[in-house]
């Protein structure tokens, strides 16, 4: 006790400079701005000069220097894409693939991770840890039977033998379950057994609502990830029924030379993506961070 | 009496089997279209089944195996996958610890900036690789542009093994250091400030605080990164498929130069419809990216915890 009385006070010293002070509260200083908008700059870069070329005519590609501001020959090349290949068909095909895959990976996740963690039955645990160990395996390593699997049933270049192994994750599941383990407290779903509701009524009326924010977030990853799949598409699916990915690859190893057109397909096919990250960017960033802490 | 019996019946079933049914569809789905494949592959993987020769597959047993390990094709793959997977996932780490530590200070429009670096994620791994290919190319590509203005010269990106690397390397950096970054943002902001402030009267800079304090406590994020980019990395295909696009996509440049073991798979499926080799790549590719993975594991796992 003494000992620490006895020791000098500690002199708020001259020491700890502006720049020492400032690390210490984290406040971000000029060159932290300026990394951060470089970072954002290569970020966007690549996607802005993708919209750069497809709003330019066919030489801008080409020149030197190269062309960095918009031009106004956006709809020409749009027009020039729908009429070179069926772009609908495929923007349709990716519609209606990354729809139904989201309902259903939202659907089935919420369900099987409410009853993972809100309800006892017996081999839950094994069944869990089947669950987070089936995420780490590289399922597309499986191609080779799956499209043995498609061919037999006839579904080979049908988009439903896109869709149909796409309909459940082992993230959906596991991530639904971390949520509802913390969103719904124990005592809500016993007041509501009382009560002599069925588990069913008990998801539909309690979980479900409260499990909105999660799935929303659940949702949008679904949607972004079934809209980008490459893979599985290219190879089961033909040039005259794509997806858009799939599209894209038949365009970029077409005969065709005209980059111009093959960005502004690009351009064209991340436009749905980009409107769910601007619309819903902040729920995407925190669904990631969120995520990734496991607890 | 009975009304009472019916519904304690009820309950009982409802406890008892209605669980089951709610997580069926899952295991159901994904047994028959996620696991049943995986596990199949190795059976296929033991047959001689060429859709070119004939429908008809018969047993070799391990012959594609043993053609597998005399091809200099596969190992040529495998030597291009690994060196991808060292050229994509350490700086994936290193900028994405860079970046978080940017973010985690306090900074204005935040959500802006967090936003931006995950950008790159949401766009598709086509997209990007047709845009890059466009970015990388010899003649008028705008990086070569830029390394004239220094008089750097003009690269053949896709000539060389190294330069091919390098440009798809740079795909995968460029569309998945954010998500990471971000991983990890999360975990710095649970690092308590008192640990930092301590340190900055004992001293410590910047540089010595994020070395001693914050890579030390991130670790079980950082080990989480390297699996997760492990399993992705090991396994590109697009990017080698998409950088040279056309006829002869399939085998990763004219010298097979960035043709990854995915890529080859790939080419031996659903090129040549080797169906039984194609399989062998797959089970030899998997199992690669568990050891590797598991080295990444023990490399990180080494991280100093004071």
């Amino acid at each position: 006790m003494t000992a620490v009385l006895e020791r000098p006070a500690p002199v708020r010293p001259a020491g700890p400079s502006a720049k020492a002070r400032r690390l210490a509260r984290r406040v971000a200083g000029p060159w932290t701005y300026a990394a951060l908008i470089a970072v954002l700059a290569g970020s966007a870069f690549p996607v802005y000069w993708s919209f750069v070329v497809s709003s330019q005519t066919p030489d801008a590609i080409d020149s030197v220097p190269p062309v960095l501001v918009p031009g106004g020959h956006l709809f020409e090349n749009i027009t020039r894409v729908f009429d070179t290949t069926d772009f609908a068909l495929a923007m349709m095909n990716s519609i209606i693939v990354s729809g139904t895959v989201t309902l259903s990976v939202v659907f089935f996740s919420t369900l099987a991770g409410f009853a993972f963690a809100k309800l006892r039955f017996r081999g839950r645990n094994v069944l869990l840890l089947l669950i987070i160990g089936t995420q780490a395996i590289p399922t597309e390593l499986g191609i080779i039977p799956l499209y043995m699997m498609m061919s037999e049933f006839g579904w080979a270049g049908e988009i439903h033998a896109v869709i149909v192994p796409g309909l459940v994750t082992a993230f959906g599941v596991f991530f639904m379950r971390q949520y509802f383990e913390r969103a719904i407290p124990d005592e809500l779903l016993e007041a509501g057994r009382m009560d002599g509701c069925h588990s069913l009524r008990l998801f539909w009326h309690i979980a479900l609502p409260a499990a909105r924010p999660a799935a929303a977030v659940l949702g949008l990853f679904t949607f972004m990830q079934a809209w980008n799949d490459f893979f599985w598409p290219l190879v089961v699916l033909t040039p005259e029924n794509p997806t858009v990915q799939k599209a894209l690859n038949e365009l970029a190893s077409g005969y065709t030379t005209d980059y111009t057109l093959v960005l502004t397909a690009a351009t064209i096919s991340t436009v749905p993506v980009l409107a769910v990250f601007l619309l819903f960017g902040r729920q995407i960033v925190g669904g990631i961070m969120s995520g990734a802490v496991k607890g | 009496m009975a009304l009472i019996d019916k519904t304690a019946r009820r309950h009982r079933w409802d406890t008892k089997f209605a669980p089951y049914g709610y997580v069926a569809p899952y295991f159901l789905i994904f047994g028959v279209f996620g696991l049943f494949p995986l596990l199949y592959t190795v059976w296929v993987s033991l047959q001689h089944r060429n859709l070119v020769e004939s429908a008809d597959a018969y047993f070799i047993w391990f012959s594609n195996y043993a053609q597998l390990f005399a091809d200099p094709y596969f190992w040529n793959a495998m030597g291009n996958t690994l060196s991808l997977w060292l050229l994509t996932t350490v700086p994936q780490i290193l900028f994405a610890l860079g970046i978080a530590q940017l973010l985690n200070r306090k900074v204005r429009t935040r959500t802006l900036f967090r936003m931006g670096v995950i950008l790159p994620n949401i766009t598709s791994v086509a997209a990007v690789t047709i845009i890059f290919a466009q970015l990388f190319g010899r003649d008028f590509g705008l990086i070569n542009w830029v390394l004239d203005l220094f008089g750097a010269g003009h690269i053949d990106w896709q000539a060389g093994t190294a330069t091919s690397h390098i440009a798809i390397a740079s795909m995968v950096v460029w569309r998945w250091t954010g998500y990471h970054a971000l991983i990890f943002l999360a975990s710095m902001q649970a690092i308590p400030s008192s640990l930092y402030e301590a340190a900055t009267l004992d001293g410590a800079n910047g540089r010595q605080q994020f070395w001693r304090i914050t890579v030390p406590l991130l670790r079980p994020q950082i080990i989480f990164s390297t699996i997760i980019a492990t399993t992705g990395n090991m396994r590109l295909l697009a990017e080698p498929l998409l950088f040279n696009p056309g006829a002869a996509a399939a085998t990763g440049g004219s010298d097979r130069q960035f043709q990854t073991a995915a890529l080859y798979l790939y080419e031996q499926g659903f090129s040549k419809w080797d169906f039984g080799y194609s399989s062998a790549i797959a089970v030899v590719l998997a199992i690669a990216t568990i050891i590797v993975a598991g080295l990444g594991y023990l490399v990180t796992k080494r991280i100093r915890t004071e």
